[in-house]
């Protein structure tokens, strides 16, 4: 297979930068994307052109880190990570835009690599429990109701890559906020803090420039764990009981 | 140099809480005087940098991802062992540590191995208390499940993604620590030289891999928990960036280097397809609870799966092994692959594969429970391999996964130069020659949460320091090195991608020292390894410079340091002339092709230590005494 591709090229966060074209050739349907962009790279480094810039690391699926808008969706054309993305759902000779995530909260560092910092930010503020290793009690002292734990796993399963944010419109996090607050909402150790946290954490998310939430849903089409949109109302009504019923 | 474990005297029972009870300690108000600095933000790293906040230290993390959330241990999925003894199956401490030392074939050292058994049980608590989702029965009590190795379910997890949430735990914990502070952390930031100072561990000399910038860091301590070293096989279950070149820095500043021929290959990850391929995928081993594994009778045997009947399937793990059946350990389940492979039974494209089937467990439990249980990794294979794992058996093979092999470090998780602590993979203490199932997130969380903030507390109380900053003479030169280094990679500017380098390094660890290996193998290993270093630095082609991001220079500076790092590892194992856990030697089996284990000779660590460029390593010893366990011959029959 070969594929006609145009790069996003930039060459640090000041650059203005611009698409660049180049040709995949020789491309297996068994390939995955980041496999696909590697031979891109080893070709250009062989010619002593700079390669692409992009992230990547675990390549099968948890690590986050991967982050490219194939022809304008986040991760590609099927559900799940670009690195899980596979050249057979490419049709031969198809032209293929990769981009960066389009976010201002997550500034361009080069080519298609962004900096996704805001999202450690937000967890710095309140995306934790309070307790110092030692004081532990029994892992069994605390029983937790089979449904909450499978819920809190579900939200928890966020991998944090932003695809959210990029799939979005107004460029919103709160998907990603929403799966965080909800993973310790749903489990009793997360009980006490339960308003501090999803105040602090909605509060750090509109610093970063995040925008708001209008119902439409890009963020679940997007997420390659298929965490589900009812996260963000789950948050919705927890920040909405933490302003009113506790003051601060 | 004569190696000491440092390990207190008296009953293995109690050798830790005398520790503890014997050690220095420092007043909370003169903590915050001293500075770690933490390499590695998996989950030793993670752990050791939150814990040691929590108790006052200042503390600086580093990893070269984006964010510290991505460290590889995100991508373990089966489980993580603890004595806990919840199912009432006759599990205990003594009983995980026994499991421990037996799994890996004796060659590990029986206090450490101890006290890791013993912090197992108070893992589960803290992260329970962190809010780490495990999977619960339906009273709300903690789930287990069991894993290879082990004839009790003592296997904690997370649906198949338990590295995911422990690692999200400790940075859960490690983020709570940075926002009031008291860690400093540094993403995209790689180690690329250990500093001392008057002998003792006093730095780091870091490259910023956004700006390209090398920076000096002080500390009063240095921790590497920086992980194993499996890509030097290129193709491992390993994420990309797993890399030796922090610990093998260290090593070439002195730290000796223990067993790095002890390396696991895991029996069930998805078959090699093509040469473009960058990486293996493993498939959790959890899977071998229910599915089993089979190859045909007949020799090139190209039926279905399905149109082979019952009565000419070779159910090999379970016809040799029947007490552990298709939950022997790693290393002995991959050499019965790869002999029924070498048999020409093996499945799927090149025959090299073998099936592992769940129909029994799906017909005995239903598809909603085996949903239940593996539903995301059973979405993975299809996924990779476009197969429906539904509608017919898996294909799987090993493939290189973890490093038993790593720095030497004593009782205290110090390494021979005073002031590096080596914790997680990266240290070699726990696992011996082969690691069971289950046990990497145990001792990640272990070495970082209850080992090292202890220890390092003992050194820092009980070691005098001199104030160093970052102008000292040694900071200044290490500087220059690594300057020089860089600018002699660049400066190469040959025609071959580093990649391609790397790739074909992989093809000769993995044929020659692999997982079988022969005195002819490995010399044949030991010539070509030199050869690809004289091409690497006749023709590796690195464009752009060093002051940006350049990962075409991060990927060049981290194959530099596998290739002579690879003839270390064929060194040890050339040394090791026995058979152990994952180090198969040809010339050492016995009739039945098992592992021959010799104890008079090799029952100890060979730690290298580093003698200069281009000169042999000299071989230390630290012979392993076991006053607890009788060392027996492994069986799984």
């Amino acid at each position: 297979m070969n594929f006609p591709l145009k790069v996003w090229r930039q060459k640090n966060s000041q650059d203005t930068g611009g698409f660049v074209h180049y040709q995949a050739k020789g491309i297996v349907p068994d390939m995955s994307f980041l496999e696909m962009l590697d031979v891109v790279n080893d070709e250009l480094m062989e010619k002593g052109q700079e390669p692409i810039a992009f992230d990547h690391d675990c390549r099968e699926g948890i690590c986050g880190s991967c982050s490219l808008m194939i022809n304008g969706r986040p991760h590609g054309p099927t559900r799940g990570t670009t690195c899980q993305t596979y050249m057979r759902n490419f049709t031969d000779g198809q032209t293929i835009v990769i981009e960066p995530w389009r976010a201002k909260s997550f500034p361009i560092v080069r080519d298609l690599v962004c900096d996704r910092g805001s999202f450690d930010r937000i967890m710095e503020a309140g995306g934790f429990v309070t307790v110092n290793v030692g004081g532990a009690p029994d892992g069994n002292a605390l029983p937790v109701a089979k449904v909450a734990a499978e819920k809190a796993m579900d939200g928890a399963a966020c991998i944090g890559c932003g695809a959210c944010v990029a799939a979005c419109k107004n460029a919103s996090a709160m998907l990603f906020v929403g799966a965080k607050v909800s993973h310790l909402g749903f489990l009793p150790q997360g009980q006490p803090e339960r308003a501090d946290r999803v105040r602090q954490m909605v509060g750090q998310m509109d610093k970063e420039g995040f925008g708001g939430c209008t119902s439409q849903y890009e963020c679940e089409a997007a997420c390659p764990k298929e965490i589900n949109a009812d996260f963000i109302a789950k948050m919705n009504a927890d920040y909405l009981w933490a302003c009113i019923a506790t003051e601060q | 140099m004569k190696l000491e474990s440092r390990a207190p005297g008296g009953p293995l029972q109690l050798k830790w809480d005398r520790y503890k009870a014997e050690m220095k300690l420092i007043n909370p108000a003169n903590k915050r005087k001293y500075r770690v600095l933490v390499v590695g933000t998996g989950l030793a790293g993670a752990s050791a940098a939150a814990a040691l906040a929590e108790l006052g230290y200042q503390v600086d993390t580093f990893c070269f991802q984006d964010s510290p959330r991505r460290a590889h241990s995100i991508a373990a999925q089966g489980g993580i062992n603890a004595a806990k003894n919840y199912q009432n199956d006759g599990d205990s401490v003594w009983r995980l540590f026994y499991d421990t030392i037996k799994g890996g074939d004796f060659r590990s050292r029986e206090a450490n191995v101890y006290r890791l058994a013993q912090v197992s049980v108070n893992i589960i608590d803290h992260c329970v208390a962190l809010g780490v989702p495990f999977a619960r029965e339906y009273g709300g009590h903690l789930d287990n499940r069991s894993f290879g190795g082990a004839q009790v379910s003592r296997t904690f997890y997370c649906r198949g993604q338990t590295g995911q949430q422990l690692l999200l735990g400790a940075y859960s914990a490690l983020s709570r620590q940075i926002g009031m502070g008291r860690v400093k952390s540094h993403p995209r930031t790689e180690m690329i030289d250990l500093v001392l100072v008057d002998g003792k561990a006093r730095g780091i000399i870091v490259r910023d891999l956004v700006t390209g910038k090398l920076e000096s860091y002080v500390g009063d301590a240095v921790v590497l928990a920086t992980g194993g070293y499996g890509p030097v096989f290129f193709l491992s279950t390993n994420a990309k960036g797993c890399n030796v070149t922090a610990t093998y820095r260290a090593h070439k500043r002195g730290a000796l280097f223990a067993n790095p021929c002890f390396t696991q290959i895991h029996p069930t990850c998805i078959p090699v397809t093509g040469d473009y391929q960058s990486k293996l995928t493993l498939m959790s081993e959890s899977l071998r609870n229910d599915g089993r594994i089979w190859v045909p009778k007949k020799a090139g045997d190209k039926r279905l799966p399905s149109e082979i009947p019952e009565g000419e399937r070779d159910y090999y793990l379970e016809r040799k092994y029947p007490s552990f059946g298709n939950l022997a350990p790693r290393d002995i389940s991959s050499r019965a692959a790869k002999e029924a492979c070498d048999d020409g039974r093996g499945v799927g494209e090149g025959g090299r594969g073998v099936y592992l089937d769940f129909s029994d467990a799906i017909a005995r439990l239903g598809e909603k429970v085996i949903r239940e249980r593996y539903g995301n990794l059973f979405d993975m294979y299809h996924h990779i391999t476009n197969e429906n794992p539904n509608q017919g058996p898996m294909r799987i093979y090993p493939a290189m996964h973890y490093c038993m092999g790593g720095l030497w470090v004593d009782y205290h998780l110090m390494s021979n130069i005073p002031g590096l602590f080596v914790l997680g993979e990266a240290n070699f203490s726990d696992h011996g020659a082969n690691r069971l199932g289950a046990s990497a997130l145990m001792q990640g969380l272990a070495d970082g949460y209850f080992i090292a903030p202890y220890t390092i507390t003992n050194y820092l109380a009980s070691t005098k320091q001199t104030p160093v900053d970052t102008n000292h003479e040694n900071f200044k030169a290490c500087l220059a090195e690594t300057q020089e280094r860089i600018q002699r990679v660049l400066a190469v500017k040959g025609t071959r991608s580093p990649v391609v380098i790397h790739r074909e390094l992989g093809k000769v660890m993995w044929e020659h020292v692999g997982m079988a290996r022969s005195t002819e193998s490995l010399k044949a290993a030991l010539k070509r390894i030199p050869a690809i270093r004289e091409e690497y630095w006749k023709t590796v082609s690195v464009p752009g410079s060093g002051e940006e991001m350049n990962q075409g220079l991060e990927y060049a500076l981290r194959v530099a340091d596998f290739i002579d790092f690879a003839e270390l590892l064929t060194e040890d194992a050339l040394s090791r002339e026995e058979s152990c856990g994952g180090h198969f030697r040809v010339e050492h089996q016995t009739e039945e092709g098992e592992a021959k284990r010799d104890d008079d000779n090799f029952a100890h660590v060979s730690a290298w230590e580093h003698t200069g460029e281009g000169k042999k390593p000299a071989l230390h010893k630290e012979s392993l005494g076991f006053e607890n366990v009788q060392l027996a011959v492994r069986s799984y029959k």
